[in-house]
């Protein structure tokens, strides 16, 4: 297996052994780009937009944590994301916490459930793994349907942006995008950082060959655990920051198709790649907006991009882009 | 004895005899998953559209070509078993060699597609089936008023599981593709065209699929969403019982029928979670499932 | 179809560019229908909606401005559909009409006050438009749960169904449509037998729940859910032969839903609307003047709401000046609500000041198929309950725009 990092694209001066938080030359470049749009975007298109696009790429990267580095297919994340944004809409409105502390609330309820359900999840693998984390998210939407702290099909409605710290208004667009995105650029970081941990190694070792990782000592579930927690936390982080964006939380956002959607953005961008669920989410995002129109050709669409990428183009966007390249991106 | 925890022992009696009926579909569903499970090695997720393609097109022989329910109950799973045919020779044969995952993810993608043209083409809201005059009525079982048609579907299930079943375990064919689901090398040297083994394996699976959907027609709505929430308890379904077996998706499925069908009268609200319940617990006692091998 | 192009625009406006103003000599109002066009409501909403709008813009005709009809789909997610009401209000669209789908109406109905635009809502179910989130922006026009539960509950006990069991979906709007329909039902004279709740939306087998309710010997059957779940549960008690010896009520349910499920499963049924296309010769003559646009069938319920709605928009519009009116949401729906309404499907009505519109409730039984005279020939009214009646009174929704 090729190592994740060249020694050549480590720049002067710096003391990791990784690179620069463990970036090749060529994700530094991509890196450098994507901050450069997050500043510049905001000036040419329309925020709300921009901020609804970071929070599923968000999503789709924490979805990403499980498929692409332990080689686990979640077919339920909108439970974690759906609820992530109940929790921060009910503390933020109901109990009046600050938006940050709300988001930390809608993450460590989501880390939980994460925890539970990956405890019972983990006992199978591969497809079993997928019908499992299906069945329980399905659980958690009749859950939200019936509890009334979720307004049934109402949802929870105008909820407050609040303001940061209890000092910055969020109220206006510009403000709440740059929190967004430094929330964004906060879980995007955070998740490169634990790959290429020693814990992300081991990881990675897992994925590749299971029964060798065991036979070296390493608990091997444990490792799967701590990643699940980890990837539902960071999509609780997500669904809350949107519950915020757009001041309601929905169940929308616990549906199965809301799952199925984070599988397609991860699937478009590049399962495994850094960038590619970022991309991808933005694909899907902007799709579904200039489809509004379609009606429901949009589902169809959608069906006939999950074909098209499985048979003809599984490396996705970036990885393809990557390939052409030879670059890891 | 005419109570049992304060429900009247007749009634009691009635609502076990409607989870079997509730049974027969979940059963039917799994009998499907199972035998594609079992030699192509994917869980087919397009399984809950194709069961929802059987009701239309059932809804079509009538409307559009007169043909009446018999003749659905013999045309539509061949007519739906055959676009599995094509399914299966233009995209899922192009997996075999990938990752499963990806077979999941392919199937899921036809089947958004399935519901998507089919909402174009006839609206949400459904179409309407009647039962057909044979099967009309109602027997009065002194307990409880037995609708025909439920009568029926029971027998009719339970007869397509045991063909099925007797097909698998005791036929020269059945002893083949169990040979191939263990070594598929092996079979193909001897001889047997293994692909073709599979594409019509699937299409047969997907034919039970299409089998419950006519039959489901007459007593269910008929739109495009009615096997999406079928689907995922089927799933759950398939996860206790393990796809090992043939005879242990049957008998999982018709019991879980039971089991869903009694939480209905104790405790209608837990209806639908019961069964995922009951997952969980068999995931944390038995991971293979009840039936399956490790 | 004609919609096609003006759609497109609106999608194109959805993400960026500012919608184009070519004729900008005369002033423009735009109404954006915002709806259902690839979900469950897209066949009581949807194609209908946008058609009915635009018969209404049609009618009205050019009194001193133009008007231009846009329309999306928000496929039932509130965060799309916030996101286009976002749009369009900054992007010059005057108007939002229809959302179907409770979550998306009340995020649209936050928006409009915000900007200080114009909702009208025809398409969503919440009593809470007019109660507790009610806005100086927005007018409920056709139908809420309330009137839903009252329509049914007390006319039917005058009728003699006097003791009811209700099938209820186990969430908010099953919980409000079993209570609300309840207190009717108990006001009138009559009494519930018994009730059972179940999961929403796991269950397609009702005959579980058909048979609790036979063993109830209740006269009436209270079926307190919506679309599928109700054309699931009537399939499934008449197969249990419970038209025998009761009554079906179902307590949402419309013409569309009647074609869907035949009229050899419906016949009996009795249900709530406040339009039927077959009401009377103004109700008869729209349908004559739409039903070639409308995919060939007459307008549902919800499509004519936005029909009356837009309607009597682009009166109050002319009323005080196209500018004044696009200026300022928030004084022209205080002028909707000063002129009286009319219009052929609803009749003469007002609009109240909590934003509830007052018309007419009717009643309906499904006629048998040998009463039928072809599709869509379905209803026969069974009672009428007057528009002053047939709402939530003021003082009881708590909103907060009305003075005591």
């Amino acid at each position: 297996m090729a190592s994740e990092t060249t020694v050549g694209a480590m720049p002067a001066g710096v003391h990791e052994s990784h690179g620069v938080w463990g970036f090749t030359k060529a994700q530094l470049t991509a890196l450098v780009l994507l901050v450069a749009f997050l500043a510049i975007g905001p000036f040419f298109l329309y925020p709300v937009f921009l901020m609804k696009l970071l929070c599923f790429a968000l999503f789709a990267c924490a979805f990403n944590l499980l498929i692409g580095y332990v080689g686990l297919l979640s077919f339920g994340h909108a439970a974690y994301f759906g609820m992530g944004g109940y929790i921060a809409g009910h503390a933020a409105k109901v109990w009046g916490l600050t938006p940050e502390l709300a988001i930390v609330a809608g993450a460590i309820v989501a880390g939980f459930q994460g925890w539970v359900f990956g405890w019972i999840a983990i006992r199978r693998q591969g497809i079993y793994f997928a019908m499992i984390t299906l069945a329980l998210a399905q659980m958690i939407y009749f859950l939200c349907v019936q509890a009334p702290f979720t307004g049934g099909e109402d949802g929870i409605q105008a909820i407050p942006r609040g303001s940061l710290f209890g000092s910055i208004s969020l109220s206006n667009d510009m403000a709440m995008y740059w929190f967004v995105a430094a929330v964004f650029l906060f879980g995007f970081l955070m998740i490169h950082r634990i790959i290429h941990s020693p814990y992300g190694q081991v990881l990675k070792a897992i994925r590749e060959n299971e029964p060798r990782a065991t036979s070296l000592g390493y608990r091997t579930d444990d490792y799967k655990l701590v990643a699940f927690i980890l990837s539902a936390t960071l999509a609780g982080v997500a669904g809350a920051t949107k519950s915020l964006v757009f001041g309601i939380a929905t169940l929308t956002d616990v549906h199965w198709s809301m799952s199925g959607e984070v599988v397609l953005m991860t699937l478009v961008g590049g399962l495994g790649t850094v960038f590619g669920p970022v991309v991808g989410a933005a694909v899907i995002v902007t799709m579904q907006n200039y489809l509004a129109e379609m009606g429901a050709w949009v589902t169809v669409i959608q069906g006939g991009i999950f074909v098209t990428v499985v048979l003809a183009f599984r490396r996705g966007i970036v990885g393809e882009i990557a390939n052409v390249f030879r670059v890891k991106l | 004895m005419d109570e049992i925890f304060g429900i009247p022992a007749p009634l009691l009696f009635g609502q076990l005899l409607l989870g079997l009926i509730n049974g027969a579909f979940y059963a039917m569903l799994s009998l499907g998953l199972a035998v594609i499970f079992g030699l192509l090695n994917i869980i087919n997720f397009t399984h809950g559209s194709q069961f929802m393609m059987g009701a239309f097109v059932a809804w079509m022989l009538l409307a559009w070509a007169g043909l009446g329910y018999w003749w659905a109950l013999l045309l539509a799973p061949l007519i739906v078993g055959a676009t599995g045919v094509i399914i299966e020779r233009l995209m899922i044969s192009r997996l075999y060699k990938l990752d499963h995952l990806y077979g999941l993810l392919l199937t899921f993608g036809i089947g958004l597609m399935i519901e998507g043209v089919f909402r174009n083409e006839f609206g949400s809201s459904g179409l309407p089936y009647r039962i057909p005059n044979e099967l009309q009525g109602a027997w009065d079982l002194g307990f409880m008023f037995m609708p025909v048609y439920r009568g029926w579907v029971v027998v009719f299930a339970l007869a397509c599981c045991l063909a099925t079943w007797l097909v698998i375990e005791k036929t020269r064919l059945g002893a083949y593709l169990r040979a191939a689901t263990e070594n598929a090398a092996l079979v193909q040297a001897f001889g047997v065209n293994v692909p073709r083994m599979i594409t019509l394996t699937y299409g047969a699976g997907v034919a039970l699929a299409a089998l419950a959907g006519v039959l489901a027609a007459p007593i269910y709505s008929v739109n495009p969403q009615m096997g999406t929430n079928l689907i995922i308890i089927v799933f759950a379904v398939v996860v206790i019982g393990g796809m090992g077996s043939i005879l242990g998706s049957v008998i999982t499925g018709f019991g879980l029928g039971i089991v869903e069908g009694m939480t209905k009268v104790f405790w209608p609200e837990a209806s639908s979670t019961v069964i995922f319940v009951i997952m969980a617990i068999v995931l944390l006692t038995r991971p293979a499932g009840l039936f399956g091998r490790a | 179809m004609e919609m096609n192009r003006r759609s497109l625009l609106a999608g194109a406006a959805a993400v960026a560019a500012p919608l184009s103003r070519a004729r900008a000599q005369a002033t423009t109002i735009r109404l954006g229908v915002l709806t259902d066009m690839s979900g469950p409501y897209r066949d009581t909403t949807g194609p209908g909606s946008v058609v009915l709008t635009q018969a209404a813009a049609s009618e009205f005709g050019n009194r001193g401005f133009n008007v231009e009809v846009l329309s999306a789909d928000h496929q039932n997610k509130p965060d799309v559909g916030a996101n286009i009401a976002r749009q369009w209000y900054d992007q010059g669209v005057d108007v939002i009409l229809d959302v179907p789908t409770s979550s998306v109406a009340l995020a649209v109905n936050q928006i409009a006050r915000e900007k200080n635009k114009v909702f009208l809502n025809s398409g969503a179910a919440t009593s809470d438009l007019t109660g507790s989130q009610c806005s100086p922006n927005t007018v409920h026009w056709t139908y809420d749960t309330y009137m839903l539960a009252k329509g049914t509950g007390g006319a039917i006990v005058r009728t003699g169904g006097d003791s009811w069991f209700f099938i209820t979906a186990d969430y908010a709007f099953g919980h409000a449509l079993e209570r609300d329909t309840a207190n009717f039902v108990r006001a009138a004279g009559g009494r519930v037998l018994g009730q059972v709740r179940y999961p929403f939306p796991a269950t397609t087998d009702f005959s579980a729940f058909v048979v609790q309710a036979q063993a109830s010997r209740a006269k009436v059957l209270g079926m307190a859910n919506a679309s599928t779940d109700t054309v699931n549960t009537i399939k499934a008690a008449r197969e249990f032969g419970l038209h025998r010896s009761m009554k079906f009520a179902a307590l949402l349910m419309g013409v569309m839903d009647i074609h869907a499920l035949g009229l050899e499963s419906a016949q009996g049924l009795m249900l709530t609307e406040s339009f039927y296309w077959d009401l009377n010769d103004r109700t008869r003559a729209l349908t004559q003047r739409v039903r070639a646009a409308n995919q060939n069938r007459p307008p549902a319920m919800v499509p004519a709401g936005c029909y009356g709605a837009a309607l009597h928009y682009l009166k109050a519009a002319a009323d005080m000046g196209a500018a004044a009116a696009k200026a300022d949401g928030r004084a022209a729906v205080a002028r909707m609500k000063a002129m009286p309404t009319d219009d052929d499907a609803f009749g003469p009505g007002r609009i109240r000041e909590d934003g509830r519109k007052l018309h007419p409730v009717f009643l309906f039984e499904v006629k048998s198929p040998s009463e039928s005279r072809g599709p869509f020939d379905y209803y026969k009214v069974a009672a009428t309950t007057p528009g002053d009646d047939a709402f939530r009174p003021l003082a009881e929704g708590g909103c907060s725009l009305v003075r005591s």
